[in-house]
């Protein structure tokens, strides 16, 4: 069966989204960090700024200051509510986990053991221009852990 | 409601995807004119006809069909001629898209080695209201050449600041780069003032009509030459015609003496293993097989335009942009950007809604049918003067209703409700 329109909008805007848009974990710039990254989405001009800290293989901290919609906003909110005291493999696991969600094309059933309020965002795989507002953050996160192993390993 | 076109509603029959129903039986309301116009059905059936009847390439064939491709393709120069009021049909350039124009301008200058060669000490002046169209050319430019790149701030109200023009074109400027009208703010810029200035300092100019040429007349042989730009750009999908064509109208006379841009078939005339010699414009600066199809209907689009009078559709959209801000205005926690006065604007109007992203605001929009744009609309140093990093923009065009405003207007309530701001 087809979803309406305004179902399809309802599934997107989650309260468990909305919650994280107004009121975002772990937000703001902390230190000390071991790398920080910038980045931006060319299309719609979402940026954000990220800090990670990692101590002894574990996400110590994540750190961000972000611009944009509610979708990368609540999606930076929780990504850094997961990832934060887990080690670095498991918060890459969950990483490439919210990738295949968001790469679903609304067809992939959530896990929520692994992504908890993570789930809420089955409903944006199903907008592809929204992917990538979800995205951002992740993706920040990823570039600014390599750096900060890079930067620990060189 | 006075000022529309004369019967609005067969007009609209001329657009087949006015009639489209959207996901959930929503119809279709598309206020994204300014990112794009909708095609009426002489445009397609034009372009249709074309490929199964007249289909060959031009110039080259030596045959019927050869022949009647050249003359549509021609016939189409001719009446883009006739819609900017060009003094010459072969001042009139077939480009990609009004980037492409913009940068073959950029570029031709970057190779001039006359008056026009750009180097250390040279200016080049745009303004903070531009397209990244007509910012980025310029900046690769004065990079690459040594030159200054300078421009005119805004005003809070979203005019060019104009205060300090004598400072800013000077004996040091070789062009001065400015859209005619702004594609975030919808300002209408003062195009002879800022030109006259230009030409008392012999800067080139050149104007990105993009946003101008779909609804407003422009006749440029009528303009006095002190006023009159020297180069302007636009592009055939923002004037009901098809992507994929653009037109750069330049002065014959400076046309001829800028180096060509990109060298290929058709723009020579003759070539040596050694070197090459020019075709005379238009075809120096039209190099391989140009896109046919979508500057035959390029023509048929601005013919339609003509028919219906650029007056009349100026007309048309002054209503209804007074209409919009009106209804805007009663939006609680709307604030627009750009002039408040729809005699200083075109259509488009951006705006923020306070505590709702533009994303979602679009995305609730879509939701009801209604088809808006939300971002930076490709003009980052704007959204960055007002202080913020994107806007929600509507944009009318020929074919919008004020039923349409309404049911914009009603959804941005929605949207403030959905979102739990009231």
């Amino acid at each position: 069966m087809t979803n309406t329109p305004q179902q399809d909008l309802d599934g997107l805007y989650q309260d468990i989204i909305l919650d994280h848009y107004k009121n975002p974990l772990h937000a703001g710039l902390r230190e000390p960090f071991g790398a920080e990254v910038h980045h931006v989405n060319p299309t719609c001009g979402d940026e954000i700024t990220m800090r990670v800290r990692l101590e002894d293989g574990v996400v110590a901290d994540v750190s961000y200051d972000a611009l944009g919609c509610s979708i990368s906003q609540a999606s930076c909110s929780v990504m850094a509510d997961l990832v934060i005291g887990k080690t670095v493999d498991e918060a890459m696991a969950i990483h490439e986990n919210f990738l295949t969600l968001m790469q679903g094309k609304g067809q992939v059933v959530p896990d929520e053991d692994v992504l908890e309020d993570g789930i809420a965002f089955a409903g944006v795989a199903k907008f592809p221009a929204r992917v990538k507002c979800a995205l951002l953050s992740w993706m920040a996160w990823k570039d600014a852990t390599a750096q900060t192993q890079e930067a620990t390993n060189g | 409601m006075e000022g529309l076109l004369p019967e609005l509603d067969v007009v609209r029959k001329d657009f087949p995807i006015l009639e489209r129903v959207l996901a959930g039986g929503m119809p279709l309301v598309y206020l994204d004119s300014a990112n794009t116009s909708q095609k009426p059905q002489v445009v397609i059936d034009t372009m249709v006809d074309h490929l199964e009847r007249h289909n060959a390439n031009i110039s080259r064939a030596m045959h019927q069909l050869g022949a009647e491709s050249t003359e549509a393709f021609e016939g189409a120069r001719d009446k883009v001629a006739r819609f900017i009021g060009a003094p010459s049909r072969d001042e009139v350039i077939f480009t990609k898209n009004a980037s492409e124009a913009l940068n073959l301008v950029a570029n031709s200058l970057a190779w001039a080695t006359d008056e026009h060669a750009v180097g250390p000490g040279d200016e080049i002046v745009i303004t903070e209201m531009e397209h990244h169209s007509n910012i980025v050319p310029w900046q690769l430019l004065t990079q690459r050449k040594g030159a200054t790149l300078r421009w005119f701030g805004l005003t809070d109200d979203g005019h060019l600041d104009l205060s300090n023009i004598d400072e800013l074109i000077t004996e040091r400027t070789k062009v001065v780069a400015f859209t005619w009208v702004s594609n975030m703010l919808g300002t209408i810029n003062p195009v002879a003032e800022i030109t006259r200035r230009a030409h008392e300092v012999g800067a080139i100019v050149v104007v990105d009509a993009s946003q101008a040429a779909p609804q407003m007349p422009i006749d440029l042989a009528a303009m006095p030459a002190a006023d009159r730009p020297d180069l302007i750009a636009f592009t055939g999908h923002k004037v009901v015609g098809p992507t994929g064509v653009g037109v750069l109208w330049g002065r014959g006379d400076l046309l001829g003496q800028l180096p060509p841009f990109l060298g290929g078939g058709e723009m020579i005339e003759t070539v040596r293993m050694e070197s090459s010699t020019y075709a005379p414009i238009p075809h120096r600066f039209e190099a391989g097989t140009p896109p046919i199809i979508e500057a035959v209907g390029l023509g048929a689009a601005v013919d339609y335009l003509g028919e219906l009078g650029l007056d009349a559709i100026r007309t048309h959209e002054h209503a209804i942009t007074s209409y919009a801000l009106d209804g805007l205005a009663t939006v609680p926690g709307l604030r627009v950007m750009g002039p408040l006065d729809p005699a200083e604007r075109g259509s488009a109007i951006s705006f923020e809604l306070e505590g709702v992203h533009p994303h979602d605001i679009a995305q609730v929009l879509d939701a009801r049918g209604v088809a808006v744009r939300a971002g930076h609309h490709c003009a980052k140093p704007a959204h960055a003067r007002y202080g913020v990093q994107s806007s929600t923009r509507m944009s009318a065009y020929l074919y919008t209703t004020p039923a349409e405003v309404d049911a914009m207007v009603e959804a941005l309530e929605y949207t403030r409700s959905y979102f739990k701001l009231s």
